[in-house]
């Protein structure tokens, strides 16, 4: 069982009790896990190609899709994102114990250490739309006690923020290559829901900077089913890109 | 004999010698997609200084960082996609060479121009509220709905410009203008949230020609917002302007490691695409693809 395999799993369960919502993955992984999702447990998914159309059909990952059912050009995701029938799962350069997260820049805002992209739409998803995260490599230089720069608003800061901001908060899923988290610890801290297969509750905590939300009973996450696992090698992935963000016997 | 509309065709560097120190500058397109990358070029080659650009940035935003031109910047986010992180952005920011930063939502930039588009100050909005949008740009207030529900929203800014620059694919001399690709972005909005606006295209054709083999709803700029058409073929290089071409991948790899690499990488690059005027850079750009082949 590859590990990648069981993180794609995992992400498409995070879009299984969606319903007929527009998944927002952004990058592979997530691409993958909302495509598996399309396929299995959610069919009523509304997917894009990334740039401007949804499509009808599952095409393969960077393949052209056939059918197209809508347009979705960059205005108009801004409305959707408002509307709210939206789940994006978006990258993380630092989440910290409260759910933040950070895209933005590492170090002072004024003139950082490290420009990373801007905080792009994450303020306004945060608020809006039901978001997660996925974090392919899951270390304390990510998990950190106070993000440097809140671009995604976690819960708590969204409360203090007032009703406005709070309203529609709903920071649903952070899946990385260790585990499944959310946001519902005490204090709405990040708490640990699952391990992957062959990760011991420690390692997942020794890879976290802050002191993590852990239930007395922690599952496994669950291994991927035959025809999740044929999907993914034969329809979605056959070129093994997958193994570039989760490489194999990680 | 009747009149028709104005003719408003002019050069890239008629459009610059319209521009002034200190203005502010709206570019469209989005990211690495449809930039009037041949009227960027252009204000780099000009003595300005001092501007302010409003940009979901792409190279735009990091050239004209590089070159020093930028005061202040509004963005979102600076990205060409296939290289994630604008390396000439990075530099000035991590340098700390651009005086003044305005960092917002992504979506706040549309609210923001909405605004500006309908001679607003403001509009309210969700985004931003909770976030470090409005702890590094204080100046962003809140208002108070007045209605049962009071929520406290953030009262977008709008961002007034003084000039737009878009590029897109066929214009009339007019300026009416439209998009043949798959997304039209904001260039309507830039253009109507601007006091001028310059519009470079692919091609200038006549009005009929505009819709000619093309549905009457990609007409995205009409002549009323339009204050000068500048032909430009290959203008939004090296960023997409489909379906007349892609992006330049193998270009923006080499733009990419020029900016990222020493400073003599950077003046290498520059000497040999950018000292000269468009007609250079084009000639430059062609050589460069020969060798790739």
């Amino acid at each position: 069982m590859s590990r990648a395999d069981v993180c794609a799993a995992a992400i498409a369960d995070a879009f299984k009790d969606d319903g007929e919502i527009f998944a927002s993955p952004m990058g592979l992984l997530p691409m993958l896990g909302v495509r598996l999702a399309k396929l299995t447990s959610n069919p009523d998914l509304v997917i894009s190609d990334g740039e401007s159309l949804f499509l009808a059909g599952v095409p393969p990952l960077f393949a052209k899709g056939d059918v197209v059912e809508g347009w979705i050009p960059f205005r108009r995701v801004f409305d959707v994102v408002a509307y709210g029938k939206r789940h994006v799962m978006m990258g993380a350069t630092q989440v910290d114990r409260h759910g933040n997260q950070n895209i933005s820049a590492i170090g002072d805002w004024a003139q950082p250490k490290r420009q990373l992209l801007g905080s792009r739409g994450a303020p306004g998803n945060t608020v809006n739309n039901r978001t997660s995260y996925w974090v392919p490599k899951h270390s304390p230089r990510v998990f950190v006690e106070r993000v440097d720069i809140v671009s995604g608003v976690g819960p708590k800061l969204a409360k203090e923020a007032g009703p406005a901001a709070a309203r529609f908060n709903d920071i649903h899923r952070i899946v990385t290559n260790l585990g499944v988290l959310d946001v519902r610890g005490a204090d709405d801290t990040v708490r640990l829901l699952s391990v992957h297969p062959g990760v011991s509750v420690d390692e997942v905590r020794e890879a976290t900077g802050f002191e993590l939300d852990v239930p007395a009973d922690v599952p496994t996450t669950r291994e991927p089913t035959a025809e999740e696992q044929t999907l993914i090698r034969e329809v979605l992935d056959p070129k093994g890109l997958r193994f570039k963000e989760v490489p194999d016997g990680d | 004999m009747s009149k028709g509309p104005r003719d408003k065709r002019m050069t890239t560097d008629q459009v610059v010698a319209e521009l002034r120190d200190g203005m502010t500058i709206g570019i469209g397109g989005w990211g690495p997609r449809r930039k009037p990358m041949a009227l960027v070029r252009a204000i780099l080659r000009s003595d300005l200084k001092d501007l302010t650009i409003v940009s979901w940035g792409g190279a735009d935003v990091g050239l004209l960082a590089r070159a020093g031109k930028i005061r202040k910047l509004v963005f979102a986010f600076v990205s060409l996609d296939s290289v994630p992180l604008e390396p000439n952005f990075q530099k000035a920011r991590q340098e700390g060479t651009i005086p003044e930063l305005v960092e917002l939502d992504e979506g706040m930039f549309q609210t923001g121009l909405r605004a500006a588009a309908q001679r607003l100050p403001f509009l309210p909005m969700r985004a931003g509220l909770g976030s470090d949008v409005l702890v590094n740009q204080p100046w962003i207030k809140t208002v108070t709905s007045p209605y049962d529900d009071r929520e406290e929203l953030v009262a977008v800014p709008a961002l007034d410009l003084d000039v737009a620059l878009v590029h897109l694919n066929r214009a009339d001399q007019h300026g009416n203008a439209t998009y043949l690709g798959p997304d039209p972005y904001f260039d309507d909005l830039f253009a109507m949230a601007a006091e001028r606006t310059y519009v470079s295209c692919e091609q200038v054709v006549d009005t009929a020609g505009l819709t000619v083999d093309t549905p009457v709803q990609r007409l995205l700029l009409s002549r009323m917002m339009v204050s000068g058409v500048v032909e430009t073929p290959n203008g939004a290089h090296f960023t997409t302007c489909t379906p007349d071409y892609e992006r330049d991948e193998r270009f923006q790899r080499a733009y990419g490691a020029a900016a990222g690499g020493s400073d003599e990488d950077w003046a290498a690059f520059h000497d040999r695409f950018l000292a000269g005027d468009e007609a250079a850079y084009q000639a430059a750009v062609r050589q460069f693809g020969e060798e790739q082949a």
